[in-house]
């Protein structure tokens, strides 16, 4: 017993929050300040808090709980639509199955070993094999049209599209602002500038409000689509600042080598300049990418069904007006544990490939 | 057969004139920039041939003739009185100034928290080191739009104006905002004015004179206590010569809304402190990888030239810490305005919300919209010159006169 007690003692010896003098009396002080709070809300979120409401009934009883007891049965009841929006019911194994399919890409994105050409290929296959799912319309699939799309998989056609579709662009951007023809440079620094100068709000209500009037009337494009162009055209001028700053961590000698091997310009770029440049800008790309997740919901504004704007959907319902808190803490949670994860894992390829270069 | 020919004839050309020989670089280079250039133009004109065509068949009189009349909208609160009988260029005008005030506020104070919260990053002290990681992976992680709305929410939870918290006297917090009791300075600005211009003198001469000392003494002036003394002498001599009517107006509740005092709206605070508090997070980040980029030898050797803790950090870390922190600093004080513009969802009259409003009601959406692009533009690209020549100028001159 004796012996417990002195490893236990010993070991919150070693604890960082009792490292020393000053680390105890703080840990102290703050611990009964947080410890007072997070009982506070544990007692809100858990313990006071109401899970479900039976069936049928209307939301009397979170009302009368409320500041008391957090109200979870508007999750339990409106997850679903949360999550896939309006899509029709019992067809909302097609969207899950999409978002399976996202976040597979993903996972095979980060893998190291696997960074190869064809991983591109997988970042064009992937989203079109989604979004042909979502769509339906053939193979027995009812077609369900993009106005009932919604919640997390709208987030991930967004976004995920969004970055695949620019990243092309942006790379032709960055190579424009690098060029040494005058008339390329000031057409991609002025598209650059003007993009990063300007709320990306605008651009959505341009693609909203605007667009209509720039093309033939026969010539409809529907709401999610135009949203996605005018994501595509803004995540590549940021993108491209990113793409950008790969290519000057190359040293000139690469560039100088090349050409002395005799290659001209497009197979220098592509064959040594662009692969280095690239694998040296992933951390950044996918800090880029966690951006983009989070910069979607701007499509709330122009009235579109993402995780957030289902979720601002919900507290829009009578029943669950003024339970804003708990939907947004849900929706919080969901957008945290994604975004988290990836800038997690940015971390440690950062400090991967900082300690290859410290080799070399 | 035929393109055979006038791919020879042509060829022929080019050889009699070889000055523009496809073989060079040269001429690619001009002729694929006339194409990019003659392409990116052929697009924009049948766009604007387009556009004009739809805008005809629309009715929509194109031009800004529009912003002379009246709205017919109300804008809840704002720097500038404002009636629904104002023009459109007064209410796109204080949509600016909102924009701006709410911009400026936020960057000071999302400056102060992220500085706090990036030197807490670095404490020794694991509560607190471990609470600003907490605070800045929350708030790095979820969208800010969610947090606005968040902030929202959790205001709207707050007891409507007639139940308000009477937090202190005159002071009270409802759902609608903070409401507190102002001080109005009655007429005599004469002494106010000419202690200002004095103060304004004081200030370069204090240091110029405590350079002097300290050039020829090895020590200068306590110039923040000297001045800060001064301050309270020239304040005290202002109300003495001005005697000003202090008075302190409280707000009061008048049927369904305090009147009175200084407000602060639930819109703008939920903006303000969205903002701030979001920029803030990136800001520790810059912060703290500024400080820890300053290499440990800097204050090993400040240490070792008798240079105290303080002085250390003042004129050896900070400066060189600064010269790592200031350029992506800028870039966030930039996106702190840009988002600014997500006003728009919890109802705040910024420049977007009322570009939105104007657009939903006369139907000249290009017109609107490519005015609040120009008014970011302008004020974007002011902010990064003055940043870059700040950059420049003073942060990174490095020793020995040329940047690498």
């Amino acid at each position: 017993m004796r012996l417990i007690m002195a490893g236990l003692a010993r070991g919150l010896r070693c604890a960082p929050m009792f490292r020393d003098r000053t680390n105890v009396i703080a840990t102290a002080l703050l611990g009964a300040g947080l410890g007072y709070l997070g009982f506070r809300f544990v007692s809100w979120a858990m313990v006071n808090a109401i899970w479900t409401l039976p069936e049928g009934a209307n939301s009397s009883l979170c009302r009368a709980a409320k500041g008391e007891g957090a109200c979870w049965a508007v999750i339990s009841e409106r997850f679903r639509f949360i999550l896939f929006g309006m899509y029709p019911f019992d067809e909302q194994w097609r969207p899950a199955l999409a978002c399976l399919l996202f976040v597979s890409l993903y996972v095979v994105s980060a893998i190291r070993a696997w960074w190869k050409p064809w991983l591109l290929a997988f970042w064009v296959a992937i989203p079109m094999a989604a979004i042909l799912l979502m769509r339906g319309g053939l193979s027995g699939l009812t077609a369900v049209p993009t106005e009932f799309w919604g919640g997390l998989p709208l987030t991930f056609v967004l976004s995920t599209v969004g970055f695949a579709a620019a990243f092309p662009l942006a790379v032709a951007l960055a190579l424009g602002r690098r060029s040494q023809m005058p008339g390329i440079r000031v057409l991609s620094i002025a598209y650059i500038e003007l993009i990063r100068g300007v709320p990306i709000i605008t651009f959505l209500f341009m693609a909203a409000v605007m667009f209509p009037l720039f093309v033939p009337q026969s010539f409809t494009v529907d709401k999610l689509l135009r949203a996605q162009i005018a994501f595509v055209m803004v995540i590549a001028a940021y993108l491209a600042e990113v793409v950008r700053a790969g290519l000057q961590a190359i040293p000139k000698g690469q560039y100088e080598a090349a050409a002395s091997m005799g290659l001209s310009f497009w197979p220098a770029t592509v064959l040594i300049v662009l692969p280095q440049a690239l694998r040296a800008t992933i951390p950044a790309l996918v800090n880029t990418f966690i951006a983009v997740f989070k910069d979607t919901s701007l499509v709330v504004v122009i009235g579109l069904f993402d995780l957030l704007g289902a979720a601002k959907a919900v507290i829009v319902d009578p029943k669950w007006v003024g339970f804003g808190i708990e939907v947004y803490l849900f929706v919080a949670a969901v957008y945290f544990g994604f975004c988290y994860s990836v800038s997690r894992y940015t971390q440690h390829l950062e400090k991967i490939l900082m300690a290859r270069n410290h080799h070399s | 057969m035929s393109v055979l020919c006038a791919d020879d004839a042509a060829a022929t050309r080019t050889l009699l004139r070889p000055r523009l020989s496809w073989s060079k670089p040269r001429t690619r280079a001009i002729f694929l920039q006339l194409m990019v250039v003659a392409v990116a133009c052929a697009i924009m004109t049948m766009v604007a041939i387009q556009t004009a065509a739809n805008l005809r068949q629309r009715g929509i009189a194109s031009g800004f003739d529009f912003l002379s009349r009246a709205t017919g909208f109300e804008i809840s609160a704002g720097p500038l009185s404002y009636s629904s009988r104002d023009t459109y260029i007064r209410a796109l005008e204080l949509g600016l100034l909102n924009t701006l005030r709410v911009a400026l506020l936020g960057i000071l104070l999302a400056t102060g928290l992220g500085l706090l919260i990036g030197i807490t990053r670095l404490s020794n002290i694991w509560v607190i080191s471990t609470m600003s990681r907490a605070y800045v992976e929350i708030l790095r992680n979820t969208p800010l739009l969610l947090q606005l709305l968040f902030w929202y929410s959790l205001s709207q939870a707050l007891p409507g104006p007639h139940a308000a918290l009477h937090l202190f006297p005159g002071v009270f917090l409802c759902l609608r905002g903070l409401f507190l009791p102002s001080l109005v300075w009655h007429e005599g600005y004469l002494g106010l004015s000419g202690a200002l211009l004095a103060f304004a003198i004081l200030i370069p001469l204090v240091r110029t004179r405590s350079r002097q000392r300290r050039e020829r003494k090895g020590r200068g002036l306590p110039t923040t206590l000297l001045l800060a003394g001064a301050a309270v002498v020239l304040l005290s001599a202002a109300i003495a010569i001005d005697r000003p009517g202090l008075t302190i107006e409280r707000p009061v509740l008048i049927g369904f809304d305090f009147h009175g005092g200084m407000s602060i709206s639930s819109e703008f605070a939920t903006l303000l402190i969205g903002l701030s508090t979001y920029t803030a997070a990136f800001i520790g980040e810059i912060v703290r990888g500024g400080f820890l980029a300053v290499d440990k030898g800097q204050t090993e050797a400040a240490a070792v030239l008798g240079l105290s803790r303080r002085k250390a950090l003042r004129l050896v870390v900070l400066p060189q810490a600064l010269r790592v922190i200031i350029p992506p600093t800028t870039s966030q004080f930039l996106n702190l305005f840009k988002n600014s513009s997500l006003a728009v969802a919890i109802g705040y009259p910024d420049l977007i919300s009322i570009t939105s409003a104007t657009l939903n009601q006369t139907g000249q959406a290009i017109e609107a919209i490519t005015l609040a692009m120009i008014f970011y533009l302008a004020i974007s690209l002011t902010i990064s010159l003055i940043m870059n020549f700040y950059n420049t100028a003073i942060v990174s001159p490095e020793r020995g006169g040329h940047n690498s």
